[in-house]
């Protein structure tokens, strides 16, 4: 008995190594290092000249106003874009479960917004949001629904409003193919027993639909909000490196990289490390999602 | 009162709401492809239909800087990253999704835990690794780091498909003694073989668009992935942003993905919920 187990284990560890080697390799040891590095004065140039200076970098990091800028965009970015996605992924998911002719144009029109790069969308949207030439002021002028162009890329609040909307239109998809998956396996009766009591059908949504597909859907939501807390990618293409929309990611990687300042950007990036972390395993312990292997 | 009025404006209101979502969903593409065809001052003008389509964004973009070399840069590494982590993660994903050992729920967290990572955490780290390794500003570079994000994703989706195969399939091989390697070879490869392209479609898809370590690690016109590329193209002066240009490399490298996902809907559905939904 022991033996077999004892043979099981070597087996799955052997199959296990090369990918576990990898990614001690990949993702550990440049883990480790971001940590270190946070706690010494390297530069970009030369990585092996810096010196021990403890916490110092955490220190200037809660004292720069424009970090906590960071935080505060990225927190409400999070917040506010996965609530949009959440509710319009859950009201596609329901048009294309409602088995209707037509649906199946719509899955697909939908997939195209996530099969586009992050960057290419950033940029069409970039162009569509132009101030002088975007086609979305010149329809909002055109019904008169503004009097003037707007800004969308330029002024504080409506930047970090554009970013927000171009991130709902290429995270809603996500939403709306994981809420379809959970609503795809409930079993049909419960619509047919409701009907036939003549049940308004937004109460059978709150009353019966949601609760049961509530699982899933927390489980979109946790992956959606850990791939919001880490956006760099829209922002940066959108609106550069303005401290009005930077997200703690823009913050770090300006620092890193512009400023060349290796232990301030590592700080910056170990920070969000572990808000991540913490908010990951909140997530866990309260059980909600349970890891494969466990099930 | 009469139930029939409602249904009817019910079904317009619905049909409504579908036309509006797919307006929603298409129209920045559309609006790409109309600009893309334009140049000069037409570009400034909200014709839907373009009065002179031409193609010349098309041909500047090829001729004026190196974006066939760019295409070139995102295909090899996307596809050697992608080769490189099904490999590893198939083997891995039979240990993790087949054989029951001390350990493996703590093995399937730290995969679920590397893939929630944020790029930007490993970002100095890896620098260091790249520029010590003599890698910079090279697609090798870009590969090892693009592991971070194939990895743990195809490790997890893989665990998830192998977890969901019969028990019989392995139990008439392991009667016949053969050796764990050729149970994963001749029992589960071909099995496998739609979850392998699921996953390595979307493993392709997550390098292809990679963009941070892409920026961050790469210097040269030449050593540029399509989405650097496009993020930092500038007109001549280095004043006017080209954007019938950059909109013209948007549908080039949109174009094909499109086709790729409307052509394999199911499979790119089913290794998605496979990874996530599973919980």
């Amino acid at each position: 008995m022991t033996t077999l187990h004892t043979r099981r284990a070597v087996i799955a560890w052997s199959f296990l190594a090369p990918m576990l080697i990898a990614l001690a390799l990949v993702a550990g040891w440049p883990l480790l290092r971001t940590i270190l590095l946070s706690f010494t004065d390297a530069g970009l140039g030369d990585f092996s000249d810096s010196n021990w200076i403890g916490i110092g970098n955490y220190r200037d990091l809660i004292h720069d106003a424009n970090w906590w800028r960071a935080v505060a965009n990225t927190v409400g970015f999070t917040v506010i874009s996965v609530t949009i996605e959440t509710v319009l992924g859950l009201i596609i998911a329901l048009t294309l479960d409602a088995h209707l002719p037509g649906r199946g144009v719509v899955r697909a029109a939908v997939l195209i917004p996530w099969a586009i790069p992050t960057v290419v969308s950033a940029k069409m949207w970039g162009w569509m949001l132009n101030d002088l030439y975007g086609v979305v002021n010149a329809v909002l002028l055109g019904l008169g629904l503004i009097s003037k162009p707007w800004a969308w890329l330029a002024d504080p609040v409506l930047s970090l409003v554009s970013v927000i909307a171009v991130d709902v239109w290429k995270g809603t998809p996500f939403m709306a193919l994981l809420s379809l998956a959970a609503l795809q396996v409930l079993p049909r009766e419960i619509y047919e027993a409701a009907r036939v009591d003549g049940v308004n059908p937004i109460r059978v949504f709150l009353e019966v639909t949601l609760p049961l597909i509530r699982p899933a859907l927390l489980v979109a939501v946790v992956f959606r909000s850990l791939d919001a807390l880490r956006v760099f990618d829209i922002i940066y293409v959108l609106t550069g490196d303005n401290p009005a929309t930077a997200s703690m990611s823009v913050y770090a990687r300006q620092q890193l990289i512009d400023f060349q300042q290796v232990g301030m950007g590592s700080a910056a990036a170990t920070f969000l490390f572990l808000i991540i972390a913490l908010f990951a395993t909140i997530v866990v312990t309260a059980g909600r999602i349970r890891v494969a292997g466990a099930r | 009162m009469s139930r029939r009025p409602v249904r009817i404006a019910g079904r317009v209101g619905f049909y409504a709401l579908l036309a509006l979502i797919v307006f929603y969903a298409i129209f920045p593409f559309y609006w790409a492809v109309v600009s893309s065809l334009k140049t000069g001052s037409g570009l400034f003008t909200a014709d839907l239909i373009p009065r002179n389509p031409t193609f010349e964004n098309y041909i500047a973009l090829f001729r004026d800087q190196p974006f066939g070399w760019n295409i070139l840069n995102s295909a090899i590494v996307a596809a050697v990253t992608t080769a490189i982590s099904l490999g590893l993660s198939i083997s891995a994903a039979y240990a993790l999704g087949r054989i029951s050992f001390r350990g493996r729920t703590a093995t399937s967290f730290v995969i679920l835990s590397v893939s929630m990572f944020p790029q930007i955490a490993v970002l100095s780290g890896m620098f260091e690794l790249i520029q010590v390794s003599g890698l910079y500003d090279s697609l090798y570079g870009l590969i090892l780091a693009d592991l971070i994000l194939t990895l743990p994703f195809s490790t997890w989706v893989l665990t998830a498909f192998m977890g969901e195969l019969p028990r019989e399939l392995e139990e008439a091989a392991i009667i016949d003694g053969a050796p764990p390697l050729r149970l994963v070879t001749d029992v589960f490869l071909p099995v496998m073989a739609p979850a392998l392209v699921a996953t390595g479609l979307l493993a392709f898809i997550l390098a292809w668009n990679e963009f941070l370590f892409a920026l961050t690690f790469t210097l040269s016109e030449e050593e540029r992935t399509v989405p650097v590329a496009i993020a930092l193209i500038s007109g001549a002066g280095g004043y006017e942003i080209p954007w019938g240009r950059i909109m013209a490399a948007s549908v080039i490298v949109t174009a094909p993905l499109i086709l790729l996902v409307l052509a394999l809907q199911r499979r790119i559905v089913s290794g998605l919920t496979a990874g996530a939904v599973k919980g």
